[in-house]
């Protein structure tokens, strides 16, 4: 195969971000990496836009009373932060820029299997994210990120259908990444790398894109019904006509369980990168780590009616989904496990991307086990509907996705950018962002724990002072995210130049310069060991 | 990279060799019909909810539909799968004037299918049992509507149109498809060593016929009426 593929070696530092300057260049790149740019500045414009709103409610549950807005426009900002931040910031996140960008560099080919339809996808991405912006312009929408009927429907006075269309749409960018992830995992690898060299990225990208493939078109269709409901009021949603607004509740779960395991194991295959890498050592049981991503992955399909113990389903229902919930608990302890074992006798550097590792690890931890209450169904009673949720899924989606996210952004950067950040401000901001997120959202737990109901724009007195420490902790927090973007910024044109492989890492994508030339490798590589060959005593810095 | 190569022989710089971008390509149409599964599927399992709870007014708005027109577009959509399989065996022999006409056919056979679709929908018009739209049955088809109840009647009747019309969307879309073929065709692009695109379009035409396969008797033909 690579002696097809011969060609002239180019000595001048071409790349792919030197190789054209102008703006079609970019629109209509099929090039993998800078298509993975165009998502990069695109899901961090919708991370600010949620954020913004985020902040606007930690602002407003300072007092009691509310401080800033009124409880309807309140409901518009949780529910667009939800809707923002679940599915155009979590859901794409790690792996349409980094999965994007490193999918074909680890697997050593040019490509992803489809460029044009890998393209399409980020259009698709910024439709649906136009919609959405628009409805939060037009009068915003206050559903909730679940849509829920009645809300959405008999009861709605507001954007739903703008932001039901924009969600619909995104969901085809969705499906077409897991697609083309998956052909692309499945047809294009280097001579030698078998699935068992696969980096644990690779498997964690693989199984996500399974959840894509299989779950988003079920939430197509759940909003495709609920936007005909919406225009048409024909009742498939609504009793008074024979409808049932379950079937909408399971329709969306369906979809929406798994993708918290969208959200998240794209940033566990992160951090076994991360971790083999600064511990020097080879992941602690490779295989199950892998096999345990795809567990994640089927299980997580089994679990959605734990979202609905209080709505009435059936009591054997809720038995099942109970024990399957707690399964799915296994897999990811195995991970935590395997990551911990990969630690010990490791020669451990705790250079910026191991402390958003480590970050993980710990927080990760805290939002699995906070889950298990949640999986069971007496105590789920008591915490359902309340802040203990909110901080259990922010533990996972905030402490585990997000800091995988910028783990991997700090992993790759050199890769990416060719350029180096600072690393004194790396390692603070790291710090900041552990230290704002526990104090934001800790204090949570324990208001749910008293009975602190979410989505209220008003709480009794007494839960003042948690809720001014949630608050404070959310601006420690916006800082910790600002100080990386501007440290990234200001790196792509001051800091110092990377070389191919400043952190020593094995994987393909590290073999080829930094920042990569176009087509990713001036010579087709071939692989002859296993991932993870990372030799803990000596020689440091291989490939 | 050999973009100046690609030309004749429709290999995409990505690619190592026909062989791989073939497999690459059949793979992918297999995993978006299976997304496509799922999709038809949530509302096939919304459908089977509803058929379960209000059977009687299921029946009674299967029995309103024309089950000959449905049956006449069974066989039309049937024979245009037949049309489709010949015109990738063409491809593959590298016949390029049976593989446009072969494509044509399969055009024209789906144009039948909707036309047909369209004077169904039309009828529906006329009876005033269009969910919400236009919903006043009347006279014979009020006789029929009214054992199952009016509301879950018009349920059925948003689950026919909602099925169809999704059906009918890909119908749509898998003419623009054929079209795109027959330009390719013409102008020689396919040879039997890079056939994919007629392979991939013509797997996914399969899927929509088979939607239809199940679609026909769900909608037309519960209960016993013969």
């Amino acid at each position: 195969m690579s002696s097809a593929t011969l060609e002239p070696r180019v000595n001048t530092p071409r790349n792919y971000l030197n190789a054209d300057y102008g703006w079609r260049s970019w629109l209509f790149t099929l090039d993998h990496k800078r298509i993975a740019l165009l998502y990069m500045v695109s899901i961090t414009f919708f991370f600010v836009i949620g954020g913004f709103f985020a902040v606007l409610m930690r602002i407003h549950l300072i007092e009691p009373q509310g401080a800033l807005v009124q409880p309807e426009t309140y409901n518009k900002l949780f529910t667009l932060h939800g809707v923002i931040m679940i599915f155009f910031f979590l859901v794409p996140s790690i792996p349409t820029v980094l999965g994007n960008f490193l999918i074909p560099l680890m697997i050593g080919a040019r490509d992803l299997a489809f460029p044009r339809l890998n393209l399409l996808s980020w259009y698709i991405y910024i439709v649906g994210g136009l919609f959405t912006l628009y409805s939060a312009i037009a009068g915003g929408v206050d559903t909730g990120w679940t849509f829920y009927t009645p809300y959405s429907s008999t009861y709605s006075n507001t954007q739903v259908t703008a932001v039901v269309v924009g969600v619909f749409i995104n969901g085809f960018s969705s499906i077409l990444t897991g697609l083309n992830f998956i052909v692309t995992i499945h047809k294009m690898r280097a001579p030698g790398l078998t699935w068992f060299r696969m980096p644990l990225f690779l498997w964690a990208m693989y199984a996500t894109s399974i959840i894509m493939v299989l779950g988003t078109p079920v939430l197509a269709i759940a909003l495709f019904l609920l936007a005909l409901e919406h225009l048409f009021h024909v009742g498939i949603f609504s009793p008074a006509l024979g409808g049932d607004p379950l079937l909408f509740q399971h329709l969306f779960w369906f979809y929406s369980h798994p993708t918290v395991y969208i959200m998240i194991l794209p940033a566990m295959g992160v951090v076994s990168e991360i971790i083999a890498c600064f511990a020097r050592k080879r992941i602690f049981g490779y295989k199950i780590v892998g096999f345990s991503s795809v567990a994640i992955a089927v299980l997580g399909f089994l679990v959605w009616g734990h979202h609905m113990f209080v709505t009435g389903q059936s009591i054997y229902a809720g038995l099942i989904f109970s024990v399957l919930s707690f399964l799915v608990a296994i897999p990811s302890a195995i991970k935590v496990f395997n990551w911990t074992s990969t630690l010990y006798k490791g020669s451990i550097s705790y250079d910026a991307p191991m402390l958003y590792a480590l970050g993980f690890i710990g927080l990760f931890t805290m939002g699995g086990l906070t889950g298990m209450f949640l999986a069971a169904l007496a105590t789920d009673v008591h915490l359902n509907g309340t802040y203990f949720i909110v901080a259990h899924f922010h533990y996972i989606m905030v402490g585990g996705a997000v800091m995988g996210y910028l783990g991997g952004m700090h992993f790759w950067w050199p890769k990416i950018s060719g350029r180096k950040y600072p690393n004194g401000w790396a390692a603070l901001a790291a710090a900041i962002i552990f230290v704002g997120f526990n104090l934001t959202f800790f204090p949570q737990f324990i208001l749910g724990y008293l009975g602190m109901p979410r989505r209220y724009a008003f709480y009794p007195a007494e839960f003042q002072v948690l809720n001014v420490m949630s608050s404070a902790g959310a601006s420690i927090l916006g800082v910790g995210y600002l100080i990386p973007l501007i440290y990234f910024i200001w790196s792509m044109r001051y800091g110092p130049v990377a070389e191919a492989n400043p952190w020593g890492a094995t994987g393909l994508e590290w073999q080829t310069s930094s920042p990569p030339p176009t087509e990713n490798f001036t010579q087709m590589p071939v692989v002859t060991e296993e991932a993870y060959a990372y030799a803990a005593e000596e020689e440091p810095s291989r490939g | 990279m050999a973009d100046t190569h690609a030309e004749h022989t429709g290999l995409a710089h990505q690619f190592e060799d026909l062989a791989q971008q073939h497999d690459a390509d059949t793979l992918g149409i297999w995993i978006f019909l299976v997304t496509e599964i799922m999709f038809f599927g949530g509302m096939f399992a919304a459908y089977a909810i509803f058929r379960w709870l209000y059977f009687a007014a299921f029946e009674g708005g299967s029995h309103i539909l024309d089950i000959r027109l449905g049956a006449i577009n069974t066989i039309v959509l049937l024979a245009s799968s037949l049309t489709m399989a010949l015109s990738v065996r063409s491809a593959q022999t590298g016949i390029r004037h049976s593989l446009v006409l072969f494509l044509v056919l399969t055009m024209i056979l789906g144009g039948a299918f909707l036309g047909v679709k369209a004077y169904e929908y039309h009828q529906k018009f006329v009876e005033h049992i269009v969910p919400s739209l236009d919903w006043a049955p009347a006279g014979e088809v009020l006789v029929r509507l009214a054992p199952g109840g009016l509301d879950h009647a018009q349920l059925y009747f948003f689950f026919y149109f909602a099925m169809t019309g999704l059906h009918a969307l890909h119908m749509i879309i898998g003419m623009g498809l054929l079209l795109w073929l027959v330009l390719r065709a013409r102008k020689g692009s396919f040879t039997p060593h890079y056939f994919a695109p007629v392979e991939v379009v013509g797997l996914y035409w399969h899927f929509v016929d088979i939607v239809w396969i199940f679609l026909f008797p769900l909608l037309y033909l519960i209960g016993g009426r013969y």
